[in-house]
């Protein structure tokens, strides 16, 4: 009798127990999305930082005038509608009338001119004032529309618009000079509070125009080392991680708690030439090169074939297959006579410049690449630079080789005018520009048919592969990592991490 | 002039000394604050705004002029304004120290705790199989990198029980003490893991020595016992080698350990420091190698001061 009721006890104490439990789990799990990635923002003005990291946070808090969904298609965010006019001169918006920043206010057609004309204004340092050069003047005849007036017709524009560099900032912070101290922004996210290189804590924000946010916030933890945030995903401390390594992102799978997202993304690996230097600056010399790479080989090796095979073009509706463009074939022979035709039979030696650890993937593409090419007699000698270090040279175009990992754009325009066209910012880092090309990009440019820009970014890709001032190599995949219990997050090809707007978190 | 006056008028002269050497180092490194932030994208800057940028950066003036608003600064208590925080480095010198100082402080516990017994233990067992299997595994312990030692006890944690200490989300010790331990105390193992190694190496090799100096035979000789010879004539000696190592080692800690710092994501000065060098943050790396140089001068300094108190022989200041 005492014996069946203490049974009794014991299991009424566990049935509490559990509830207890369950009740405390509910609460804990209040649907705050603990996030992990291994790189901190840098900083917070939208209009400055170009880091992938700060992109990556400050998508979440600002918002631009349009936004690029995962097919790269242009959908509204502060703008509701949009229109060029038929001279292709005149860009005209009109905004979501529920768009409204955090601090209450509503965003206007005043706040799209002034954060526009801070970006144009050089003393800002905006890097993003590139693509923006056309724009002549901003007009404003109500609050909710906003008219831009191009000296030319300019068809990119607006892809470029859809980049968190060109985001809309309040007037009034502008004017108070708080842009990069304070976030005042319009997008799903406020950002609560920022320990740089610790953590990040960032609230819903309930009167997003863009529609309900499913979490109440998201506490971003920095943890440098990405095994160990496969460690604390596998521990369950973290529901949501951003992976750069693929050798840590094919480790996920293995844990059935887990799921892995993975995306192709636009950025490209590619083997830079520097045709200012000789030999390189013999056609022949470079073709040799083209030819004598195995990209394949280059990507299974040094990045566990986790990737795809890529020409210049690595946008889908633009990218053209690899198979039609010269020499993506390892020819071994043809790259001989290429190189006895130059007059390099005998070869020569060159020096590759590669950033430590960035990509993490940057080494061993160096190392593939030396032993490639050295079957036909070209010496490479591989020096590993800090990224900062790396960067300097880069920037001065101070290398025989470089490998390196370019981030990519939605528009073939915006991705390669710095390098390709006569005007290009990075024009004395690319080393190389020819008649053809340049034209081809004036058309891209103010070709508004899709069809037509298609065909001419085809030619463009094509002569651009055929005259080898790089060798492009492959794109990969951008990584995201979650708890199944996390659901609705839908990855995109320019690496955003927007869709965690959208995500739940089950129990 | 006493010893403890001179000791301090010598530390404005050290640290001008460091200060100089840590400003032209971290200039002499190739890429500047510009390239930090922007990347390969600083490329498509015009030179008006890369103009406008270095002036921010406060990079625009010639070195001395940068140097002299510096140390002028410095002098009315302002380190600068870190860049990338967007806050005064003094801030953020002092919301990451505390994390440093626990960490540092928990590791020496750990260090004297584990190190000085065992290596009394070893002495007093001289060449016999215990004082091996001691020096053995203090051997291991010393030769055993940080990192390798650190990321064995997370994975055998992670992949073996499927537990881990929190991470990412620090826990200030007045906030949340006990998950703050809980995020400590495996670093502080680390850490003091090879720390005591060294500690028992040198006290098991300070403790032969004086168990072999005249007083202690004399000592033996009155009949005291083997026990109060130890505790009481020979361990206070045998004491100030291993005070010497602690007061380096301590200094280094306080430096931050950066790899630890970094395996154990633990937001102290050592990644504040690492991150500080690689987004070329200059005002926040000069002020954080002052404050470490700081330190290390005050632990020196009281390294010294208990040699006094451990050996009345030794006399400070005398020539």
């Amino acid at each position: 009798m005492t014996r069946h009721l203490m049974t009794k006890f014991i299991r009424g104490i566990a049935v509490a127990a559990m509830l207890g439990t369950a009740a405390v789990s509910a609460t804990a799990n209040a649907a705050t999305l603990r996030m992990a990635w291994a790189q901190d923002a840098t900083g917070l003005d939208p209009h400055k930082q170009t880091a992938f990291p700060s992109l990556r946070l400050l998508e979440l808090v600002y918002e631009p005038l349009v936004r690029l969904d995962a097919d790269l298609q242009i959908g509204p965010a502060i703008a509701e509608s949009w229109e060029f006019s038929a001279d292709g001169r005149e860009l005209t918006f009109k905004l979501d009338p529920d768009a409204k920043f955090h601090n209450g206010a509503a965003v206007t057609a005043a706040d799209v001119k002034v954060s526009f004309e801070r970006i144009l204004d050089e003393a800002t340092g905006a890097v993003a004032r590139a693509n923006f050069l056309s724009i002549e003047g901003i007009e404003t005849p109500d609050e909710g529309t906003v008219v831009f007036k191009l000296s030319q017709p300019d068809a990119p524009i607006l892809t470029a618009m859809s980049d968190i560099n060109a985001a809309i900032v309040p007037a009034s912070e502008v004017e108070a000079g708080s842009i990069g101290t304070e976030t005042v922004g319009s997008g799903p996210f406020k950002l609560d509070e920022w320990d740089p290189n610790s953590k990040a804590v960032l609230d819903a924000n309930e009167e997003w125009a863009g529609g309900t946010v499913g979490i109440d916030g998201i506490n971003i933890s920095v943890l440098p080392d990405e095994t160990a945030i496969l460690a604390a995903m596998r521990a369950g401390q973290i529901d949501f991680a951003l992976l750069n390594d693929p050798l840590v992102a094919t480790l996920v799978p293995r844990e059935a708690s887990l799921q892995l997202n993975r995306a192709p993304v636009l950025a490209y690996h590619v083997l830079q030439l520097n045709p200012s230097r000789s030999p390189m600056t013999e056609l022949g010399v470079r073709q040799a090169i083209s030819c004598a790479i195995d990209r394949q080989e280059v990507l299974d090796t040094a990045s566990l074939g986790e990737g795809k095979v890529t020409g210049p073009l690595t946008i889908p509706a633009y990218a053209t297959d690899p198979k039609e463009l010269f020499c993506y074939e390892r020819d071994i022979e043809k790259a001989k006579k290429l190189m006895a035709d130059a007059g390099h039979a005998d070869g020569f030696s060159a020096t590759v410049i590669a950033a430590t650890g960035e990509p993490p993937t940057a080494a061993a593409e160096a190392q593939v690449i030396q032993s490639q090419l050295a079957e036909i007699g070209i010496d490479l000698d591989i020096r590993m630079m800090e990224l900062n270090v790396y960067v300097d040279t880069w920037l001065k175009g101070d290398f025989d080789m470089a490998v390196a990992l370019n981030g990519g754009r939605a528009d073939p325009y915006t991705m390669y005018n710095r390098y390709w066209t006569k005007s290009g910012n990075l024009q004395h880092v690319a080393n190389y520009i020819d008649d053809t090309l340049d034209s081809l990009m004036q058309q891209g440019r103010e070709e508004t048919d899709p069809e037509k820009r298609k065909a001419i970014f085809a030619d463009f890709e094509k002569h651009l592969a055929e005259v080898s001032p790089w060798i492009w190599l492959y794109t990969s995949y951008g990584y995201t990592a979650q708890q199944k219990t996390v659901q609705g997050f839908e990855p995109s090809p320019t690496g955003t991490l927007f869709g965690l707007s959208k995500v739940t978190i089950g129990q | 002039m006493n010893y403890l006056a001179r000791r301090l008028a010598a530390f404005p002269l050290v640290l001008i000394g460091v200060s100089v050497l840590v400003f032209v180092a971290i200039r002499l490194v190739p890429g500047d604050s510009i390239t930090a932030m922007l990347g390969t994208e600083a490329g498509l800057l015009t030179p008006a705004q890369r103009d406008a940028l270095a002036a921010y950066f406060g990079i625009d003036q010639p070195w001395l002029v940068q140097y002299w608003r510096w140390v002028t600064g410095l002098l009315q208590g302002d380190m600068g304004i870190s860049v990338t925080y967007g806050k005064p480095v003094l801030d953020v010198i002092l919301q990451r120290f505390p994390l440093t100082l626990e960490l540092a402080l928990l590791s020496m516990f750990i260090a004297l705790l584990m190190g000085i017994p065992a290596g009394i233990f070893a002495a007093t067992r001289n060449e016999r199989p215990s004082d091996l299997g001691v020096r053995i595994i203090a051997m291991v312990g010393q030769s055993t990198p940080n990192f390798v030692f650190g990321l064995l006890l997370i994975y055998m944690l992670s992949a073996g029980f499927g537990i881990l200490p929190a991470m990412g989300e620090f826990a200030p010790l007045w906030e949340d003490p006990l998950r703050n331990l809980s995020q400590l105390i495996l670093p502080a193992i680390t850490l003091g893991f090879a720390f005591a190694a060294s500690v028992t190496r040198v006290s098991r090799s300070a403790m032969l020595d004086v168990l072999n100096e005249d007083y202690v035979r004399t000592a033996r000789s009155r009949g005291v016992s083997a026990r109060g010879v130890i505790w009481r004539h020979a361990f206070p000696n045998a004491l100030i080698p291993v005070v010497t190592l602690s007061g380096i080692e301590f200094g280094y800690l306080l430096g931050g350990a950066v790899i630890v710092e970094q395996i154990y994501a633990l937001p102290g000065l050592g990644r504040v420091v690492l991150d500080a060098i690689l987004q070329r943050d200059y005002a926040l790396v000069q002020g954080c190698v002052l404050f470490i140089a700081f330190n290390f001068m005050i632990v020196n300094l009281l390294v010294d001061l208990a040699y006094v108190a451990l050996d009345p022989r030794i006399r400070l200041g005398e020539r």
